[in-house]
């Protein structure tokens, strides 16, 4: 949020960062109000983005409202730098902020992703935006929206452990294995956005400041700096994170989470890690 | 000590338990001078009643007659217009108890209040359980609810209730859209209760069942209300379901009640002309 100077980039046309003014000012606002209320779901006047709902409309409308001139822009989708996603995102940016633009974790001051949180651990000062999809995590059990409402409002959350439990009663454990329900400083359930539950203790006490952007929904939700984040559990079945029998085939890495990628038409497969970044950063260490 | 019993499909029909009703005990629910009317003659107004301590309360009175309104009313579901819902919570007899205006107090207290202290029956089973999760999750749901984490001991009470309600232990994980009418009733009976209600509401929990499978629920219904000492205000448009349920009764006709007293005084020895009507139309044997 440092440089908002409204002035159009040099061969645009456009406002800086795409969005004008009075919508970035209105997001921030949203913004404010989700960081006072870690959790909570601000709903806020999403516009048209020059891509398709599901594509990450929600994290783009986040980063033009947030980024500045001295910002230096890392986007991933699933992990990687180099997948379609991340790339066009990346480019928009350049093009429309005039930002710098990095694939390593730690030289970023904004993130933006997509089902993943980045293996190297964030730091105070940085920005993770997360592309949500559906932001209501009771949706699932209560579809009316104004009793999911009022169930926030007045923490009537039983419901999500019923999911839980029906998990347990149909596969013996919690098969919920992505978009994991959290509780945000032991107050609002909070739907992680689809990344893998091996990143959700990532999230819990995090320095960096964790923004979410739902497009489509229209809702903006924040977890500030270190703020207790808990999954949720049964105390005789609790929260457990995934885990490989073999390490990244690429970086030997045993830490990370893996990919499991077909190489053939018979069936071989490897398993790499899904963060590149970090894959290349081991590999470099080796090196 | 009821001689003029209404026969229910072969079964054989006694009276309600015999209860003793302590005088000088307050209470359990007091509703004073309540009206809610969406216009003339729709809804109900000015009601008053108390209910003691493992009572149970029939009303009774023809469609549109504003029972079911009167229920959602008293069991915090429908803000009256005027009058006073006033609850004692706390366990009975214990230092905590205190007397709760329903509707002066938090919608939070109210809404815990209705997935803990007491129970709502629904005339068609499905509005009061979720379809698309297993018997043991709608059983557990309201324990989640308060706080229970463990899925051992969940699992466990659900499967105590579902034998208690006579429910086969096997069915535990099937969805309640593939019960039937009789087994969806008994589930929906079993989810409420699990948390070991004092006060439990019914909208016409026999409606839409065959005769038959209407006496064994009636039949559980009386050996649950006897055994956890339930208090229960029933609705019902059957005099039968009413005289083998209630200890007292309640007559409404176009948004009034006409005449109130003692089950079988009231049936058969009934005084208001309609309360006659009713009476009179039930098809003798």
């Amino acid at each position: 949020m440092m440089n908002t100077h409204t002035r159009s980039t040099d061969n645009q046309g456009y406002n800086y960062a795409y969005l004008d003014e009075q919508t970035k000012r209105m997001i921030r606002r949203a913004l404010l109000k989700a960081v006072a209320i870690p959790g909570y779901q601000v709903p806020f006047g999403g516009r048209e983005m020059p891509m398709p709902y599901g594509w990450g409309t929600g994290g783009v409308q986040l980063t033009a409202a947030v980024i500045g001139r001295d910002d230096i822009l890392k986007v991933i989708d699933q992990g990687a730098d180099d997948t379609t996603n991340a790339v066009s995102i990346r480019s928009f940016f350049q093009q429309v902020a005039g930002v710098n633009t990095t694939e390593v974790t730690t030289e970023a001051t904004l993130i933006q992703t997509r089902h993943r949180i980045p293996e190297t651990a964030l730091q105070a000062g940085q920005i993770l935006v997360y592309q949500v999809p559906i932001p209501e995590p009771l949706r699932f059990i209560e579809p009316r929206e104004t009793e999911t409402r009022k169930m926030h409002a007045l923490e009537e959350y039983g419901i999500m452990h019923v999911k839980l439990y029906e998990d347990i009663a149909r596969y013996g454990h919690i098969a919920t294995a992505y978009a994991y329900p959290v509780r945000v400083n032991d107050r609002y359930i909070m739907d992680p956005s689809p990344i893998p539950k091996f990143d959700n203790p990532k999230m819990d006490m995090m320095p960096a400041l964790q923004l979410f952007g739902a497009g489509r929904e229209k809702r903006i939700y924040a977890i500030p700096p270190y703020t207790r984040v808990t999954s949720l559990d049964f105390e005789d079945h609790p929260f457990e994170v995934q885990q490989w029998d073999e390490p990244c085939d690429i970086c030997g890495a045993t830490d990370s989470f893996l990919d499991e990628v077909v190489t053939d038409d018979q069936g071989s497969r490897v398993f790499i890690c899904s963060d590149t970044d970090y894959c290349r950063q081991q590999l470099e260490k080796q090196a | 000590m009821n001689q003029h019993t209404l026969p229910i499909a072969g079964e054989t029909v006694m009276a309600p338990q015999e209860m003793t009703v302590n005088i000088q005990e307050q209470p359990l629910l007091s509703v004073q001078n309540l009206s809610k009317l969406y216009a003339p003659g729709k809804g109900f107004t000015e009601v008053s009643f108390d209910l003691y301590p493992g009572e149970v309360l029939g009303i009774v009175g023809e469609s549109g007659s504003g029972k079911s309104t009167l229920l959602q009313a008293i069991s915090g579901r429908l803000a009256p217009d005027e009058g006073e819902v006033l609850y004692l919570r706390g366990s009975a007899g214990s230092q905590l108890e205190q007397v709760v205006s329903l509707y002066r107090m938090a919608e939070s207290q109210r809404r815990q209040l209705l997935r803990t202290d007491w129970g709502v029956v629904h005339q068609h089973p499905l509005d009061g359980l979720r379809p698309r999760v297993s018997a043991g999750g709608n059983i557990g749901e309201r324990l989640m609810a308060v706080g229970q984490r463990h899925y051992g001991n969940i699992r466990e009470q659900a499967l105590q209730w579902l034998q208690d309600v006579e429910i086969p232990a096997d069915r535990i994980d099937d969805m309640p859209v593939t019960f039937s009418g009789g087994m969806q009733q008994r589930l929906q009976i079993a989810r409420n209760l699990v948390t070991h209600p004092r006060l439990i509401f019914m909208d016409e929990p026999t409606g839409g069942l065959d005769v038959s499978v209407q006496a064994r629920l009636l039949d559980l219904l009386r050996r649950l209300v006897s055994e956890l000492g339930l208090a229960v205000i029933i609705v019902t448009h059957d005099l039968a379901v009413a005289r083998l349920l209630a200890h007292r009764l309640m007559v409404m006709k176009q948004s009034r009640v006409v005449e109130t007293g003692l089950t079988d005084q009231v049936l058969d020895d009934p005084q208001h002309p309609y309360t006659q009507l009713l009476v009179s139309s039930v098809l003798q044997s």
